[in-house]
């Protein structure tokens, strides 16, 4: 294998397509308008040496070093500041050049140590490298002048240092910074050859405002900003491309090697989503992979008090098949099920619906999606047709109007938010409806025009109350609506939104939210140009999840905007593969593609493929399967990538119907909370260690490739074929690509697509397929999947959950950038120096109220549970609304969450729990007992250890 | 009926119920075939049986129009359904 070489072209790509021709050194070269004369040498593969420019950020002029002759015109311009013009003729090597360019580096040399040997970038320097090019021999200054070789290096960052001995001041890590992060964290202090790049008010980087993206240290010519990984491994020397494991977003990265160790992950240029750009989780956090708490061995055990005995892998597996089988004779058919994950890949969640509906022989299969996004599932696909958002990220580069509800980009999809925040200083308008402040709101060069920050749980009032003004102003786009939409529906759906009980004047008094607000948001939706929506768990984790999902989409079609770039209705999805994991028909009523399980035709095509009967009957939901355990009915489940006791509601409940199981057996990376009630583990690979495909949020499809050999032996997939083999359910697939040639077979929107075709394209969007050969960027262009737009009536129900005298707060929860999920994976890495736990958001007035202090332990208690943690007294919430994240278990933020569920497709109602707060001395006596029990349960059996 | 039995009975009720608060909104018949389809759909057979069954017994706790959905579904449920339409 080799390095995966991208090429600098120094500037980036003009989008013009007028283009322009041009000499250079004899050669002619046609190139985009605007293009400059760095960029298009580099097209005809020369390279003008440059330490100032790079091609994610636009130029900057300052190093000199770039330096060409133009005939006919006076002077040495710099090749990546001036454009090209038709014509012009341009000599990139002369007398004349050589001489300056040697001058320019003797400077910058000059002040530089002459520690190459030692270096952490030897060998991937661009000082270096452009020191060699230029025929630097010597330093005729000597290197005794003033100089900065002693500055301080800050090592306070735990993933990068900034050695400003090294720094030739060049500003690519401060344009970084801003043009594509958009955090304008770093600035030059002082002036001259006194000026120095610093973060924040010369702080230390983990003090200021910096997110550690990293896209500095990738824009750093030199070794001044370098990652520690590398500083402690050395260069790679070989990379694959690979996709981040983490969120919705589906970064590309390169994965940088040397042999089976990973040195570092530099984020893809060509990665459609990312565009070379990346979060500190994708680029930084993946230490997870090789730590100790990782559970390489099977264990087994008979009970779950029983420490863990390991077992060989052929042991382990018999023992799953045989105790699942057991059970089944016992209590029937229906009594076992399986869970898949949004992290796993998209053949693994099909295999496991395989292995389920084959196997198993019901529809007890779900994901984890339940719990986020499948509210999305039912909403989009009643209202479009098929459940996807419609947009690819860069359709935002159009857009004139964004609005973001019930999500928070920067924290939750941190690399499309730094696009969208691009958009918004280059004046795209936002419309923001959060309940919370999240930072869009105000961040650097950005302000929402309208913040509508309504009561938890009145989404849909707010919503339908934007539709009425959007009808009563005479605001809707007719034609759209009588060319593409079912025109009776969307009457019948006109006068009950004009009803007087939707105006914003009446749900004022539900939702907190000014009517004026209300009515401005609503006509800058309406008239601002394109218009599109991005939404979050703070739309579907709701009661009326679902129904809030379908007023989005009635707002975008009665306002024509869909079914064109900068337009659409977005779901931000959570996790890397939730789009996969629906996709793959791992819900318990639908086969892949969104097909009922009771739709014969496409029942009888798996049928013979697989030769066995599909149930034709919907199977049980998560919590569904967790009510018939407590029932007593539903005895066995087999759960890969997912940690239901930690990330479901209602913890209480999920203890007891796991409690009531006879054989669960979990497959992760290590003993999550779920695994204290399991029976059989099977341990899991990482996303570096197997290959498979994962779907972002946009439908991309893109490859995960395997980097090492599983730790643990085994890449998932591989388990669960050995899992469902010894359940005597055929399965032999020779490597993963096989697995989704089988899903292109099966599943229309995906007939196009294969690991040959991806190794090819890069990605693909799906439906990828005879009339899509190469994807689907924008969906729904000339027609909806399902024909005609569905417009929903969405009447406003108040959740159940109310706030009263025993329980006046309202409780919402969320996530943070640092950390992701259940934080299984981010705790085990040095994210931990961002939010080392989870914190109660109170406001300073609720606070006051409750004597409490920042920092205090506090009780937040509700009708569900009670848990303990500290708070953090801010504005950021209003008042009367709480706020905490769920990534560390000791906090137990479930404790909380009620059983509430959205009324379609009984997504937990997280965003909504009624609670009390009080100042506490110390952990509940849930969390003590909960505590003591996972230790307990943790423990694996002394012998086998001895005997290793 | 165990306590756990009776727990979870209560929830059916309460979780049809909340469907039908989605659909009452729409025109009567639409919104019994809504309510009675998406039970269809989504819900198992096991969980359907129990929500007729205990309309039989009275359908206790039941709002009118989830009652009337849920003897449309006992009707529609002998008959061969293919519920891959809208809700
Ligand atoms: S890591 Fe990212 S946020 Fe931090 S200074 Fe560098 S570019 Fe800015
Ligand atoms: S830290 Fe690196 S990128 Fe930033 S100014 Fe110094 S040398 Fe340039
Ligand atoms: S976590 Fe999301 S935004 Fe961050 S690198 Fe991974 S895919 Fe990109
Ligand atoms: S690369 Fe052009 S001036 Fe620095």
């Amino acid at each position: 294998m080799s390095m995966v070489t991208e090429i600098d072209f120094g500037t980036p790509a003009s989008r013009s397509d007028k283009t322009v021709t041009l000499t250079i050194d004899g050669l002619e070269v046609e190139v985009p308008e605007g293009t400059s004369i760095m960029r298009a040498a580099m097209e005809i593969g020369t390279k003008i040496p440059k330490l100032c420019a790079t091609d994610m950020i636009e130029a900057f002029g300052s190093c000199r070093l770039c330096l060409v002759e133009i005939e006919g015109r006076a002077g040495t311009p710099a090749s990546c500041t001036t454009p090209v013009a038709p014509g012009m003729v341009v000599h990139t090597q002369t007398e004349r050049l050589k001489q300056l360019r040697k001058g320019v580096m003797e400077l910058y040399i000059s002040d530089h140590p002459l520690d190459c040997l030692t270096c952490a970038v030897n060998g991937n320097c661009e000082l270096q490298t452009e020191a060699g090019n230029v025929g630097l021999r010597d330093v005729r200054y000597g290197y005794a002048g003033a100089n900065h070789l002693d500055d301080k290096k800050d090592e306070s960052n735990p993933y990068f240092t900034y050695d400003p001995a090294k720094c030739i001041v060049c500003n690519r890590c401060i344009r970084a910074c801003e043009e594509v992060q958009g955090t304008f964290a770093l600035t030059i202090d002082g002036r001259g050859f006194d000026s120095r790049v610093s973060a924040g008010q010369m702080e230390p980087f983990l003090q200021s405002e910096c997110v550690s993206c990293g896209a500095c240290v990738q824009a750093c010519p030199t070794a001044t900003l370098v990652e520690k990984s590398v500083i402690d491994i050395g260069q790679a020397e070989h990379s694959a491309v690979t996709t981040c494991a983490y969120c919705g977003v589906g970064c590309a990265f390169k994965a940088e090697m040397r042999g089976e160790e990973l040195v570092r992950m530099v984020p893809w240029k060509d990665g459609k989503a990312n565009h070379g750009h990346s979060c500190v989780k994708g680029r930084f956090a993946w230490g997870y992979a090789t730590h100790k708490d990782r559970i390489l061995k099977p264990m087994i055990r008979a009970k779950v008090s029983d420490p863990w005995r390991e077992v060989s892998w052929d042991e382990a597996f018999a023992y799953a098949a045989s105790e699942l089988k057991r059970v089944q004779a016992k209590y029937g058919r229906n009594s076992i099920g399986g869970i898949t994950s949004s992290r796993c890949t998209n053949e693994e969640t099909y295999l496991i619906q395989k292995l389920v509906r084959a196997g198993f022989g019901n529809n007890n299969v779900d994901t984890c999606a339940r719990v986020c996004h499948s509210p999305t599932g039912y909403g989009l696909g009643t209202a479009f047709g098929t459940s996807a958002g419609t947009q690819d990220f860069d359709s935002i580069d159009q857009t004139d109007v964004v609005m973001i509800v019930g999500a928070n980009p920067t924290d939750g999809h941190p690399v499309f938010a730094s696009h969208m925040k691009k958009r918004l200083r280059q004046g795209a308008r936002l419309i923001v409806l959060d309940p919370r402040r999240i930072d869009l709101v105000r961040t650097p060069h950005v302000e929402a025009d309208y913040h509508l920050p309504l009561r938890p749980g009145t989404n849909v009032a707010v919503l339908t109350a934007l539709a009425h003004v959007i009808v009563t102003e005479g605001l809707v786009n007719e034609a759209f609506v009588r060319e593409r939409c079912d025109w009776d529906e969307f009457q019948e759906w006109a006068e009950f939104v004009s009803q007087p009980r939707n105006s914003p004047e009446a749900v004022a008094k539900v939702s907190g939210v000014p009517a004026e607000l209300i009515r401005k948001a609503a006509r800058l939706y309406a008239m601002g140009g394109n218009a599109a929506i991005y939404y979050g768990l703070g739309v579907t984790e709701h009661s009326q999840g679902s129904t809030t999902v379908l007023a989005l989409a009635n707002l975008a079609m009665a306002t024509g905007n869909l079914g064109r770039e900068g337009v659409g209705v977005n779901p931000l999805r959570g996790q890397n593969n939730v789009q996969g994991a629906c996709d793959m028909g791992s819900f318990p009523h639908e086969l892949t593609d969104y097909r009922h399980v009771s739709n014969d035709a496409v029942r009888t095509m798996f049928e013979k493929l697989w030769g066995v009967t599909i149930d034709k009957e919907p199977g049980m939901r998560i919590p569904n399967m967790l009510d018939a355990a407590v029932d007593g009915s539903f005895k066995g489940i087999y759960i890969e990538g997912e940690d239901i006791l930690q990330s479901d509601p209602d913890t209480h409940h999920v203890a007891a119907g796991l409690a009531a199981m006879e054989c669960v057996v979990v497959q992760d990376l290590f003993l999550n909370e779920t695994a204290n009630y399991a029976h059989v583990f099977l341990p899991g690979s990482t996303f570096l260690e197997k290959d498979g495909t994962f779907t972002n949020a946009e439908r991309r499809v893109q490859r995960v490739r395997r980097l090492m050999s599983p730790k643990n032996g085994y890449a998932d997939w591989e388990i669960t074929v050995k899992l469902a083999q010894a359940m005597g359910v055929p399965m032999n697939y020779k490597h993963a690509g096989e697995i989704l040639d089988e899903i292109a077979a099966t599943t229309p929107s995906f007939a196009g697509i294969s690991f040959a075709k991806l190794d090819e394209v890069g990605s693909v969007q799906w439906p990828c397929n005879a009339e899509h050969p190469e994807g689907t960027p924008v969906m729904h262009i000339d027609h909806f999947v399902r024909g005609k737009g569905k417009f929903v009536l969405t009447e406003y129900v108040a959740t159940d959950e109310k706030s009263g005298p025993r329980y006046p707060l309202l409780l919402t929860t969320g996530r943070i950038l640092s950390h992701y999920n259940v934080g299984a994976q981010t705790r085990r890495t040095a994210n931990v120096a961002w939010h080392p736990e989870d914190r109660l958001e109170i406001h300073p007035h609720d606070a006051e109220q409750r004597g409490l202090r920042d920092g205090d332990w506090v009780k937040l208690s509700s009708r569900a549970g009670e848990t303990t943690l500290r708070a953090l007294i801010t504005e950021r919430v209003a008042p009367g609304v709480v706020y905490t994240t769920f990534h560390h278990p000791d906090t137990q933020a479930n404790v909380v969450t009620t059983d509430f569920s959205d009324w379609a497709t009984n997504c937990p109602e997280y965003k909504v729990t009624a609670v009390q707060v009080a100042r506490s001395n110390g952990p509940t006596d849930w969390q003590e007992r909960y505590r003591r029990q996972s230790e307990q349960s943790r423990r694996i059996s002394e012998t086998v250890e001895a005997a290793e | 009926m165990s306590h756990d039995a009776a727990a979870s009975l209560k929830k059916l009720i309460y979780m049809a119920n909340q469907i039908g608060k989605f659909f009452a909104v729409q025109k009567h018949d639409q919104a019994v075939a809504g309510l009675a389809s998406h039970l269809a759909r989504f819900w198992t057979p096991a969980m359907r049986e129990k929500i007729i069954l205990h309309l039989k017994e009275g359908g206790e706790g039941l709002d009118p129009l989830t009652k009337e959905a849920v003897q449309w579904l006992k009707v529609k449920q002998s008959n061969h359904h293919d519920y891959t339409g809208d809700a």
